[in-house]
């Protein structure tokens, strides 16, 4: 390990025994937070008991779900709209201005159409993510090479074989920054939905255990849905480098 | 030209979306989503009333003081990272993790260490907030050429100087696209905060009319949030580019 990763975990130990060490001191009301150690071992014991089986199940079914829409469907959209400047031009301040708003409140308008189900989670999600591969599509088939274009049209080429065998390994990189961002939003859109209102997952288990005071059961439930979008993000991230590494080609 | 082209490829936008909003509606019925026109002319109404106001006052109440607290900190953090380079290299990974981890997971925890209150909203929304400002200010003090700081030793500036007529200027666009995010995140934050186990506010409207099935109340208030933040965002915006220009 090098020198700043050593001081970076030793701050991030150092971080939770500070925490475990206050909390078994009696410095935070044990009714606020309970010890890491302690969520640990809760979350091992409700693992184990596998009743929680089925909630991340759905959970994560529901994120897959988003992830695979937003990034098939936005790299499809993102097609066509550079394919068309006019469309394009005129998308382009929305797009900027996307993010900016609150999507998110629009979520209890979906359930009043479609009702209490998966569906308005996996549409806010998808609502959430999909621009953000729609915006990375656009940026990446910009930095397509233009000869690229010239050989598909010697080859005689569909616009679906150019689309798939062309443009897509091309504009890689960029989308992989798309479906990186998509995959975060994703995640964050359909936890945050459950957490708000829905009928079941992981999000809903949490404001459950928060209603009946189990602190015990929600720091457990807490402390997986960090670890799991940390290890998520933490492969992303490598993968990323390490891409970057081999497009610099040792060069720098 | 080009600006009587891009307001026509705005009002193309909008009547695209009015449509979809339409054919949405007699899909789904009056009773889950209003068709556009009723909903305007209800939105006139609804502005007026002192339960609208009284919501809004508080959200933009709970937007102030989440803001203030977020761009102290953040600011305070990303000053700090960006001029000690060891905290920076340490800390840097750790602020982009938790930058995208899904907050809302930690808000039964503000909620127990702040209350069920307007502090446990405004905490929840500064949490939002500190991440970006801090990165976006860390990166723009590293990002500072070295010459700049060079010249100011060689011209035998004051730290205060240095401050106030080389670090300042140079830093403040970019650290005035942090400011704009974070105003971003942290109405969001807020707003989620609202939304869950609150008796007051914006995003506690919204929730409590689908509860209610007022849903013309609750597309009224959703489009208010929207315009507003999309409009803030356009003046923030505007001057970040000029900010940018000048340098």
């Amino acid at each position: 390990m090098t020198r700043v990763g050593a001081i970076r975990f030793a701050v991030i130990v150092g971080m939770i025994g500070a925490l475990e060490l206050a909390c078994r001191l009696g410095l935070i009301n044990h009714q606020t937070i309970i010890p890491p150690s302690e969520m640990a071992s809760t979350l091992v014991t409700l693992l184990a008991s596998g009743s929680l089986n089925a909630d991340i199940a759905r959970t994560l079914g529901e994120v897959m779900l988003v992830i695979g829409l937003s990034v098939v469907l936005g790299f499809a959209f993102g097609l066509v709209i550079h394919a068309l400047p006019r469309v394009r031009e005129a998308l382009d301040p929305f797009f900027a201005t996307y993010y900016a708003v609150p999507i998110f409140i629009f979520y209890p308008v979906l359930i009043a159409i479609f009702g209490l189900s998966a569906i308005p989670i996996v549409l806010i999600g998808v609502a959430t993510a999909i621009v953000a591969m729609i915006i990375a599509t656009l940026n990446g088939l910009d930095r397509v090479p233009p000869v690229l274009a010239k050989v598909a049209r010697v080859h005689r080429l569909s616009p679906v074989t150019t689309a798939l065998t062309l443009q897509l390994p091309a504009a890689a990189p960029y989308l992989f920054t798309g479906v990186k961002l998509s995959v975060s939003y994703g995640f964050i859109a359909v936890i945050a939905a459950e957490f708000i209102l829905s009928p079941t997952g992981l999000g809903r288990d949490i404001a459950d255990a928060y209603a009946d005071f189990n602190n015990r059961r929600m720091y457990a439930l807490i402390l997986f849905l960090l670890i799991v979008a940390t290890v998520v993000n933490g492969v992303l991230h490598a993968l990323d480098m390490r891409w970057a590494e081999r497009r610099s080609g040792g060069r720098s | 030209m080009t600006a009587t082209r891009r307001t026509t490829d705005t009002l193309v936008i909008v009547i695209v979306m009015l449509l979809v909003w339409q054919a949405l509606h007699q899909v789904a019925g009056s009773t889950a989503l209003p068709a556009p026109l009723p909903t305007m002319i209800y939105l006139m109404h609804a502005v007026a009333s002192p339960r609208f106001a009284e919501n809004t006052t508080t959200t933009a109440l709970e937007l102030a003081y989440a803001l203030v607290l977020a761009y102290a900190i953040g600011l305070a953090i990303g000053v700090w990272m960006g001029a000690h380079r060891l905290s920076g290299v340490v800390g840097e990974p750790i602020l982009v993790a938790l930058y995208s981890l899904p907050k809302i997971t930690l808000y039964p925890v503000v909620l127990l260490i702040f209350g069920l209150g307007i502090s446990g909203k405004v905490a929840f929304g500064a949490l939002h907030g500190i991440l970006p400002v801090a990165l976006l200010t860390m990166g723009a003090i590293r990002a500072i050429p070295p010459v700049y700081l060079r010249s100011a030793r060689s011209l035998r500036l004051s730290p205060w100087q240095t401050i106030a007529t080389v670090l300042l200027p140079a830093t403040l666009p970019e650290i005035f696209t942090g400011l704009r995010i974070g105003f971003t995140v942290t109405l969001l934050g807020v707003l989620l905060g609202e939304m869950f186990a609150s008796k007051s506010g914006l995003g506690f409207l919204i929730i409590n009319d689908m509860s209610l099935a007022q849903s013309e109340d609750m597309v009224t208030v959703a489009i208010i949030l929207f315009a507003f933040a999309a409009i803030a965002n356009a003046l923030l915006l505007w001057i970040e580019h000029k900010l940018h220009r000048r340098v």
